[in-house]
């Protein structure tokens, strides 16, 4: 086996701690590492995609314990695709961060953000369902420094509800463990899949409760309702590059619920009987809805942003909810259009919020330097999250609703999405033309809005964002782009990741490999 | 075939290429940045060209590039009359446009940016035109309404742009989605999202049960787009764009989409009850009520407007007809219409223009001042009236003859009638356009002082009205051209025969009754108009913002009220919501009866047991006193780990009453600096609720235990009792799992420790820094704080202490791979040891006599561990892979070494690092409280003389 | 046996829950820290009980053990919970030092009153000076 699959695990496990206690009084050195590290991530991300484009899954034995016994990672197309997001969208986040000076307004930003990488990447790696809970853990308590990073009262307040909400969720997710095991007595996820699906329906009981619990554990990272109401206080009030990287985050927990829900839980397991399904699509309609109504009604960019993200993780969910190969793909393209766009969006609002007096206030201002460029980024984004074209979002919704065309609740589903798309654009119709447009009402000069070209445009003041602090933003944005031009062969990717996950057998019988040479 | 296709692609693509263009030739002046815009679209024209004759012969050219094979989305482009004509439209109007733009927008606009948007328009519209797949025609369609916002915004400075553009965004956003639907589903019953293999099958989509869903569907789509009544009141709105958008949009190509549309799907969807009642009846109500409305606009461009609406309705209802000559009307009216009605919007733009007033009250009499102007208005004017010789005419003679025998519900008056009224409506306000603006009187008082413009501005409208003369009076020309359309529309071949004259027919009558009458109505205008003013009537615009505040309003409502920051209502939510879906889970499954026999209760446990519950119950009567509470919780932890001795897990015992004292110790510590007493808030409601809801979750998770408790399984973990000496080196099979089977959960859980370490810390940075710091310095120090800061016997004590301490802590560490103990519970009990020293002795004298850093025994803790379990790697193993040995030392009989011994080292440093690295926060926001540094152990030292005594610091 | 620890569970649960609801951080920290004792001993029962068998192997002679994987869990996961609690006490002591006050809830931030703004007439959204970092 490879070692390079614990690769994006250790990799930054070690060099957070150099950062932390050797370069802690050096931001450049701290830079220098932190670039070093995540660029070296995404290469590591790069080659194991190419381990797994042939479809084999990888197992890795910690400690050369056979499985079930220790705890194993599992490469499949699943986790190497999440991987290559996380590092290319911490890559995007770190230019921006530097290049705003966001890391240097508190102590040890790039230590703490290795070890979130480090968490995220342990926790799409893990094989085990309570390594699981660990890993969630490690990127939480790292995200909780992240988003008070800087510090501020309302932040302060924000950071502690986050961490009080987690917290509840960690007790949750233990106690969901405790039940998994106290009914199947084992903790990998494969060997969880094995008992569940031979399980005698007499014994059903304990083991629905664990999967109902687990989902709502899943489901508050995941952002879903009844459990979504932490995130608009906290994506706001976290610092705008933390907030572009809690993009993923979201997505940690709608991947658990995929890779759980799906291999160990799946609608075609006799004790489950279609069981989470049942309660994950309502949800998902609901939160549509509250991501719709809120992005609609936001007096505030951030919020506004905020429950985007939101609306955008219950179209998402939808996909997921549906628990078939096709609808799955379709989730897993909208998952990456999803992260890059909330995170373009975050980082460009911080651009311009940090420029206008108001903040982000939805209230007409004289319009910033570049009002045109922003203007320009701004509905490049707001096109990307509402779902228009040409960007990936369309063609996201597109295979959402042809994915949902056989679910139960098709017609709910539908509705919600579409309607919810058009309060989306409606809302961010309304942003823009108040941050962007009637701006230029109160400016004399309307020739600032010449798009585009005002980057290389005379020479810049200090209030002026130079190339370096807007291209992270351009680049999430041409992500996007690119995910649209190339849907043919990403979607290939998705397809075979989808039936991979859903197939099942090659990923129990890769990781309970009797051949596996371990010590006994 | 595809050879001439291959063109297709390129086409398409050449505006939005150019449309990079514009943006940067700007700085090359107005002129460079109209001619580099007008580059592609003459390309693209000319290459429409080349392929015209093909079409024209009948031929379908088609080309297909693979996109989303899983979806069925290719960008498939096929040309057939339909699109050729449309196309050729499109094209040739936008060059025309981009002439005019040239020496309509002022030298202050951002011209690069209007040619832009134009050319992306332009892309977006031609792409609609003739793609072969109707998703990739989604893809267009929602392109155009988004590049028509920008365009409507383009002023952005004005309230009426922003408004107007997002209201047609609103609108046609909405059709658009619904369409989304709609197609969806088409494709669903095709079986094929390719347009061709649609249109192959109608039949199986009429008979099909989505057949109505589909079709209202995408018809909202329609009819949003191309301003169908109820829908039509965006397009007055967009009228806020500059003049030649207007012109190029709202006349003359995307306001046609829906009709294009309509055309497209003709073979498809028309033929039913349903087409032929809502188009029709949307289409004749349209027309008449756009008419109407338009005769009594003052505003030049809203009176066009409306007129377009009228005759977008026209248009609409010829389809709906659903017969083969109402298709060649339609067609052919839609070049007309194009002609007319382009030309008569940039002539309105003209007379803006140069008299800076488009009120047509203040207007008249400019045919003096503006001949050229005025002959170009009044030609296609006349032609819109629908006046022999112009093109206008022959389509509604078409238009008239179609409606005279078509009849609803059996009537056949119905339709006639109010195709004449529509008729004579559209004849009075054209000639009124003529008379209250050209004709009558030369007035004084106009704003501006009026005069021809230049050439290059009037040459697109004459150009157009040559046009309309050239069609009106030699009809067989347009013939091949409305030929392969109609064709293309109906889907079998259609010779139609265009001429003036076509005998006394029904049309005839009622062209004639409806110029005659047309007239009279100018004649009666005045009159009428203050009619019009007086009579009551609804404004859409106040009604449609009315509906959308509504709803922002009520979202806001919902939004803030649901996430007003109240977490604790958050997690009732969060706890109710968990315990019912527990339960919903619960009851869906079965449970076999209990199987292990319950364990017997002796009294001292009962006891435990009671102290436990008491506590529990005494902390939550008490939680507002916040020393009691702790104390109280500091007896829970205790049973707690008595319990668990008892339960045989020592190992657990010894880690549950460490992290116990130095948790407790901490909340002291913060205690210090936060109020001492909870206030009671909550209501006697409030508390009922929680009340009820933590009873019945504590019951939920007490019946949960029980009911695995008593039931038997088999877990995994006979493997690890199995192996844990044979392959882990231990005999203490928990720490063996914890450092060995599971070592990488242990990893994990360090690395939390660490980064708890390094959050505080930088929290505290943070806090110091800000206004908090500067809070605590001007704290006063509270008054039942004691003069005695080091007690003499809690330092002799605690001094005593410390070897021991750290004697035992070793002792944990080493035996802890076969006896209970450990890195953690080592790590722990030193630092207990050390708290107790800054306890006693003030952190400063402490912090002085202890030399490491924190940051970097965390550091080194979570490097060790690290580089302990990579070093398996030399060894090819995995990481985490554990070895072990025993040596034979002479004095001590057999001593064993494992390296999980070196990742325990990792463990403990991590711990003792983050345990201090917190209080050492802790002890700077008590430096900055204003507690002063001592640097004597104690403060009273008896081994001190009184006279030697140093005065209290304070 | 069985019931005592169940009911210890569940007590002990209720009251975290109860305290976790409260509206000042400090009655929070006290429930949270309830809630980690409650959620321990029941991931610790999931081994099912057992007296005087602790899983330390007795070369000598062969006798029952207890289940030692719920032990290490548990084990796991107090230390990460201590962790937390030690973050948790920081975040509260710093909100407490920045807001002077240890509520909970956001809601005292002042509510701006916009009225609603219709959907085509972006008129400024009013809002108080609330003043954020």
């Amino acid at each position: 086996m490879s070692h390079w699959i614990v690769a994006p695990v250790i990799l930054p496990a070690l060099l957070a701690p150099i950062i932390a206690f050797v370069m802690r009084h050096d931001i450049t050195l701290a830079r220098a590492a932190s670039f070093a590290g995540t660029i070296a991530l995404a290469g590591i991300a790069i080659g194991l995609m190419v381990m797994v484009a042939d479809g084999t899954t990888h197992v890795y034995r910690m400690g050369d314990w056979a499985a079930p016994f220790g705890i194993v990672l599992v490469l499949d197309r699943l986790s190497a695709l999440m991987l290559l997001v996380t590092s290319v969208l911490a890559l995007v986040v770190l230019m921006h961060a530097t290049a705003t000076g966001w890391d240097d307004r508190g102590r040890h930003f790039h230590a703490l953000f290795q070890f979130q990488l480090m968490g995220i990447c342990g926790a799409f790696l893990t094989g085990d369902a309570f390594n699981l809970f660990v890993f969630f853990e490690v990127l939480l308590i790292a995200s909780y420094g992240l988003m008070i990073h800087g510090g501020g009262r309302v932040r302060l307040q924000a950071g502690l509800q986050y961490v009080v909400m987690n917290l509840a969720g960690s007790t949750l997710f233990l106690f969901a463990l405790g039940t998994l095991y106290a009914s199947t007595g084992t903790l990998n996820i494969a060997d969880l899949a094995v008992k569940v699906r031979e399980m005698p329906l007499e014994d059903a009981a304990l083991v629905r409760v664990a999967a109902i619990l687990l989902m709502v554990v899943f489901a508050i990272k995941a952002a879903l309702f009844p459990v979504q109401f932490w995130l608009p206080a906290t994506y706001a009030n976290a610092p705008a590059p933390v907030a572009a990287l809690f993009a993923i985050m979201t997505k940690v927990g709608a991947y658990a619920i995929i890779r759980i829900h799906a291999v160990v839980f799946g609608p075609d397991v006799p004790v489950m009987g279609g069981l989470i399904g049942e309660w994950l699509m309502p949800a998902a309609v609901v939160t549509v809805a509250v991501g719709a109504v809120g992005v609609l009604g936001a007096r505030r960019l951030m919020p506004l942003l905020s429950f985007s993200v939101i609306g955008s993780m219950g179209t998402m969910m939808l996909a997921v909810a549906a628990f078939t190969p096709q609808a799955m793909t379709a989730a897993l393209y909208y998952l990456v259009h999803s992260t890059f766009s909330a995170a373009a969006l975050f980082l460009l609002a911080d651009l311009v919020v940090s420029r206008r007096p108001g903040g982000d206030l939805l209230r007409a201002e004289p319009p910033v330097v570049q009002n045109g460029l922003f203007a320009a980024l701004f509905f490049a984004g707001a096109i990307a999250m509402a779902g228009m074209p040409p960007l990936s979002g369309f063609l996201g919704k597109l295979l959402i609703l042809d994915g949902l065309r056989d679910a139960p609740a098709m017609t709910m589903a539908w509705v919600a999405i579409l309607l919810g798309s058009l309060m989306t654009i409606v809302g961010f119709a309304r942003a823009g033309s108040i941050l962007f447009w009637k701006a230029t009402a109160l400016a004399p000069e309307v020739a600032e809005g010449e798009a585009g070209d005002a980057k290389d445009a005379p020479p810049p003041g200090p209030a002026r964002a130079g190339p370096l602090e807007v291209a992270p933003t351009v680049m999430a944005l041409a992500i996007l782009g690119l995910l649209a031009f190339l849907a043919g062969p990403v979607t290939g990717f998705m397809d075979n990741a989808a039936h991979q996950l859903f197939d099942g057998s090659d990923y129990v019988e890769a990781v309970l490999d009797p051949e596996a040479e371990v010590k006994k | 075939m595809s050879d001439g296709g291959s063109l297709l692609p390129i086409i398409a693509l050449l505006p939005f290429l150019g449309a990079l263009v514009p943006g940067l030739m700007i700085r090359a002046g107005r002129t460079a940045c109209a001619s580099f815009t007008a580059v592609p679209t003459l390309a693209a024209l000319v290459m429409l060209g080349t392929l015209a004759p093909a079409v024209l012969r009948g031929e379908v050219l088609q080309a297909e590039i693979v996109w989303l094979p899983q979806l069925g989305l290719t960008a498939s482009f096929f040309l057939d009359g339909l699109g050729l004509l449309f196309a050729g439209m499109i094209l040739g109007v936008g060059l025309l446009i981009t002439l005019y733009a040239r020496f309509y927008l002022s030298g202050d606009d951002p011209m690069g940016q209007f040619y832009t948007y134009l050319l992306l328009f332009q892309g977006a519209m031609l792409g609609i035109v003739i793609s072969d797949n109707i998703l990739l025609l989604l893809i267009f369609w929602e392109l155009t309404s988004l590049s028509s916002f920008l365009l409507i915004g383009y002023w952005k400075h004005l309230p009426e742009g922003r408004q107007g553009a997002r209201m047609a965004l609103a609108v046609t956003g909405a059709g658009g989605l619904a369409m989304i639907a709609g197609m969806l589903i088409l494709g669903d019953i095709a079986g094929s999202y390719n347009l061709t293999d649609i249109l192959a099958q109608g039949e199986a989509i009429r008979a099909s049960e989505w057949y109505l869903p589909a079709l209202i569907l995408i018809l909202l789509g329609a009819f949003t787009k191309s301003a169908q009544f109820p829908f039509h009141f965006w397009l007055p709105h967009a009228m806020a764009a500059p003049t030649p958008v207007s012109a190029y949009l709202h006349s003359a190509t995307m306001v046609k989409a829906g009709v294009f549309l309509m055309a497209r799907m003709w073979p498809v969807l028309s033929g039913t009850d349903a087409w032929f009642y809502i188009v029709s009846i949307t289409g004749l109500v349209t027309m008449v009520l756009g008419a109407l409305i338009a005769l009594f606009k003052d505003d030049l461009k809203a009176l066009l407007a409306f007129s377009t609406v009228s005759h977008l309705g026209l248009l609409t209802m010829l389809l709906g007809f659903g017969t083969k000559a109402a298709a060649v009307a339609a067609v052919f009216h839609v070049i007309n219409h194009l002609t007319f009605k382009a030309a008569l919007f940039m002539t309105a733009g003209i007379v803006d223009h140069e008299t800076h007033t488009r009120d047509i009250k203040r207007l008249g009499g400019l045919a003096k001042f503006m001949p050229v102007t005025a002959l170009i208005g009044t030609l296609a004017a006349l032609s819109m009236a629908g006046i022999p010789f112009f093109n206008g005419f022959l389509s509604k003679e078409l238009m008239l003859e179609e409606a005279a025998h078509t009849g609803w519900f059996g009537n056949p008056w119905i339709v006639p009638v109010l195709a004449t009224v529509g008729a004579l409506l559209s004849v009075a306000y054209s000639l009124r356009f003529i008379f209250h603006v050209f004709a009558g009187p030369a007035r004084d008082d106009y704003p501006a002082h009026p005069h021809d413009p230049p050439f290059g501005m009037w040459a697109a409208p004459a150009f157009l009205t040559v046009l309309v003369m050239v069609i009106g009076i030699m009809p067989h020309l347009a013939e091949p051209l409305v030929a392969a359309a109609a064709s293309a529309v109906t889907g079998d071949e259609l010779k139609p025969y265009l001429k003036i004259w076509h005998g006394v027919t029904p049309a005839l009558i009622m062209s004639i009754i409806a110029v005659l009458g047309g007239a009279v109505l100018l004649a009666l205008h005045r009159p009428l108009d203050r009619l019009w003013i007086a009579a009551p009537r609804p404004e859409a615009k106040t009604i449609f913002d009315g509906l959308v505040g509504g709803i922002a309003a009520l979202s806001r409502a919902l939004a803030e009220g649901l996430h007003n920051g109240a977490i604790s209502r958050y997690l009732a939510i969060f706890i109710a919501a968990t315990v019912l879906l527990g339960y919903a889970a619960f009851s869906g499954g079965e449970m076999r009866p209990p199987t292990r026999e319950i364990l017997p209760v002796p009294p001292v446990v009962a006891v435990g047991w009671l102290l436990l519950v008491g506590a529990t119950i005494l902390v939550v009567l008490h939680h507002r006193n916040r020393f009691r509470a702790l104390v109280l919780i500091g007896v829970i932890g205790l049973m707690i780990s008595v319990g668990f001795v008892y339960l045989s897990a020592p190992d657990l015992a010894l880690t549950q009453i460490s992290v116990e004292t130095v948790t407790i110790m901490l909340l002291l510590l913060a205690l210090y600096f936060m109020p001492k007493e909870s206030p009671r808030e909550s209501g006697a409601g409030l508390r009922l609720r929680d009340g009820t809801i933590a009873l019945v979750a504590g019951g939920a998770v007490a019946a949960l235990a029980m009911a695995f408790l008593t039931r038997d399984f088999s877990p995994i973990s006979d493997f690890h009792l199995a192996n844990a000496y044979k392959g882990g080196g231990g005999t203490n099979v928990v720490n063996v799992i914890l450092v060995d089977f599971r070592g990488y959960d242990t990893y994990g859980e360090i690395i939390v420790l660490g980064i708890a370490g390094l959050t505080i810390y930088a929290l505290m940075e943070a806090l110091l820094d800000g206004p908090a710091g500067r809070r605590l310095r001007a704290r006063p120090v509270p008054p039942d704080r004691s003069r005695d800061r080091h007690p003499l016997m809690m330092v002799v004590a605690t001094r005593a202490m410390m070897p021991i301490a750290v004697m035992v802590g070793v002792y944990m560490f080493l035996r802890g791979h076969n006896e209970p103990g450990g890195g953690f519970v080592a790590g722990l009990v030193i630092s207990i040891a050390l708290l107790m020293q800054y306890m006693a002795s003030g952190f400063a004298w402490t912090q002085s006599r202890q030399r490491i850093e924190y940051h970097v025994m965390i550091g080194w803790g979570v490097l060790i561990a690290g580089l302990t379990g990579a070093g398996a790697w030399l060894a090819g193993k995995p990481f985490l892979t554990s070895a072990f040995g025993y040596i034979h030392w002479p004095p001590i009989e057999e001593f064993e070494w494992a390296t999980a011994m070196a990742f325990d080292l990792g463990v403990f440093l991590t711990v003792l690092g983050a345990v201090m690295l917190m209080l050492y926060s802790l002890s700077r926001i008590a430096r900055y409280a204003g507690e002063t540094v001592n640097v004597e152990p104690m403060d009273y030292d008896p081994s001190l003389t009184i006279e030697k005594k140093k005065p209290e610091a304070e | 046996m069985e019931i005592v620890v169940a009911s210890a569970v569940g007590v002990l649960t209720a009251g975290g829950v109860y305290l976790v609801l409260r509206l000042r951080a400090f009655s929070v920290i006290l429930g949270l820290a309830l809630l980690t004792y409650a959620v321990n001993v029941f991931l610790f029962a999931t081994g099912r009980l057992a007296v005087n068998a602790p899983p330390v192997l007795n070369k000598y002679a062969d006798v029952a053990y207890s289940d030692p994987l719920p032990q290490a869990l548990v084990l796991t996961a107090i230390v990460i919970s201590f962790g937390m609690t030690a973050v948790l006490v920081m975040f509260a002591l710093g909100a407490y030092l920045e807001a002077d006050h240890d509520r909970i809830d956001m809601t005292d931030a002042p509510e701006d009153d916009g009225e609603g703004d219709s959907g085509s007439d972006d008129a400024a959204i009013t809002a108080q000076g609330e003043n954020r970092v």
